[in-house]
């Protein structure tokens, strides 16, 4: 049994969900700029400049990229040989709420969605937490900005749709997503499991780096006519049409019933923030 | 294929507007304000209630945005555009107190590009996630109503050169692809 202190948590998700507003992976700004080159509408080309410009200012003068610094989504890895001491889930929230406070970050958290409060703490954040074999602590953070969190859709659908019911509705939710979700997007499919772990899915595929194959032979067959498609839809940079809808499209897919088919799609935009911790 | 890009000073008079076309790449200077969902609530209650409002509307370009917090309350934080289809609601009410015309991202209702063909209020469009970017073009702020909103505050910004694009102009064009012509 390997014990950790919820205090040594607490420091390294503070430090993470600082980093995380202001830095994203160098890949995004890679595939933009390919983007760029490949783009031949002059409007979108000139706005996929201005996104690079943009990450770089971020990284630069020390600015959120984006004013929606969203809400913190956790994602914990706990290895069933851990024992964390101390309260975690505490310390996870005072952990975000002194990062956004310190480093004057949005607080896009209300107390109820009728009420609609402020908190003014950017917490309660949301913590997916997952035993997996192992003595180690895995913990993601995700701030996630409504514009493309809105756009987001699930439906369940019958096992008669098959692929090509996966397909057409992943079509119409990015069609849909068009300009509002800050494309290029990159687009999270969730397949199977039921209705809340369909969308749990979803939003742990886009957790992958954007350049990885999967290792599910039907995912990652999937994802690459998802991709084609997605492409051919002419939504582009913010929706000014393109070549550029999507960045990539990451599928997860996982056990379900006999007569289910729940398909969750998440809609990342392509200011896609997060950093890893591992204990 | 050349992008058109332009320079403009606010508040636009007609010969000017007349002059902007749907996808038109411009850079505004001038003064906007910050309003989004509870601000627009706000305001329009307010007038359905026939109430004084805290600023006047007439010819104001609003910025449908919410900044991150200002570290020395002149300065803006990171300040790209919201999603702007959330304020569809509101602008029927907006366009009868003349607004002067919109900034923000992605597609709306009909009823805008209505509007901007009929009453000249254009929508433009920012690119979104430009957060910094677009700090870096704020050259003041200060609040001027609502303060109790946080950052869903009405700010008064300073802004130059600050990019966005021609969303719907007066003559029913789109900059979106797929909008047919009005
Ligand atoms: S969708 Fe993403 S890039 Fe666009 S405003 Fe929201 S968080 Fe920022």
């Amino acid at each position: 049994m390997r014990i950790i202190p919820s205090s040594l948590i607490y420091e390294k998700v503070k430090e993470a969900t600082k980093k995380a507003n202001f830095v994203i992976e160098e890949d995004i700004s890679k595939c933009l700029k390919k983007g760029c080159l490949n783009e031949t509408n002059p409007l979108s080309k000139k706005v996929l400049e201005e996104m690079v410009d943009n990450i770089q200012i971020a990284n630069d003068k020390h600015i959120p990229i984006c004013q929606d610094t969203g809400i913190v989504v956790i994602f914990m890895e706990i290895g069933e040989d851990v024992f964390i001491e101390g309260s975690m889930i505490n310390d996870i929230n005072k952990a975000v709420k002194e990062a956004y406070l310190e480093e004057y970050l949005r607080c896009s958290v209300l107390n109820h969605p009728i009420e609609r409060k402020n908190t003014f703490t950017n917490t309660p954040c949301i913590i997916h937490e997952k035993h997996v074999p192992g003595d180690k602590l895995k913990i993601t953070i995700c701030p996630k900005g409504a514009g493309s969190e809105n756009m987001s859709q699930l439906k369940m659908l019958p096992p008669s749709a098959k692929e090509k019911g996966i397909i057409d509705f992943v079509l119409d939710v990015v069609k849909n997503a068009g300009g509002k979700a800050c494309p290029p997007m990159i687009v999270g499919v969730g397949i199977g499991g039921n209705f809340e772990q369909s969308a749990i899915y979803s939003k742990e595929a886009l957790l992958r780096p954007i350049n990885d194959e999967s290792d599910d032979i039907y995912a990652n067959k999937l994802e690459k006519i998802l991709l084609e498609k997605i492409n051919q839809l002419n939504v582009g940079p913010m929706g000014f049409g393109g070549q550029m809808s999507a960045m990539a499209v990451k599928v997860k897919c996982g056990p379900c019933h006999i007569a289910s088919l729940p398909v969750a799609v998440n809609i990342q935009c392509h200011v896609a923030r997060h950093e890893e911790v591992i204990l | 294929m050349e992008l058109p890009i332009k320079e403009i000073h606010l508040p636009l008079d007609l010969n000017e507007i007349k002059q902007l076309k749907a996808r038109d790449f411009v850079y505004l200077t001038g003064t906007i304000y910050t309003a989004r969902d509870a601000a627009h609530q706000r305001l329009v209650e307010m007038i359905q209630n026939k109430e004084e409002l805290p600023i006047s509307l007439e010819n104001m370009y609003i910025y449908y945005a919410g900044p991150t917090p200002s570290k020395d309350n002149i300065h803006a934080g990171s300040i790209g555009p919201t999603t702007a289809y959330r304020m569809d609601a509101y602008m029927k009410e907006m366009a009868n107190m003349h607004i002067g015309g919109t900034i923000g991202k992605g597609k709306r209702a009909d009823i805008v590009r209505n509007i901007a063909q009929k009453n000249h209020i254009l929508y433009f469009v920012a690119i979104g996630g430009l957060g910094a970017k677009y700090s870096l073009c704020v050259k003041s702020m200060k609040c001027v109503a609502f303060p109790d909103l946080g950052p869903e505050a009405i700010y008064q910004l300073e802004v130059e050169r600050f990019p966005v694009i021609v969303g719907y102009d007066i003559y029913g064009n789109s900059c979106f692809p797929d909008d047919e012509k009005l």
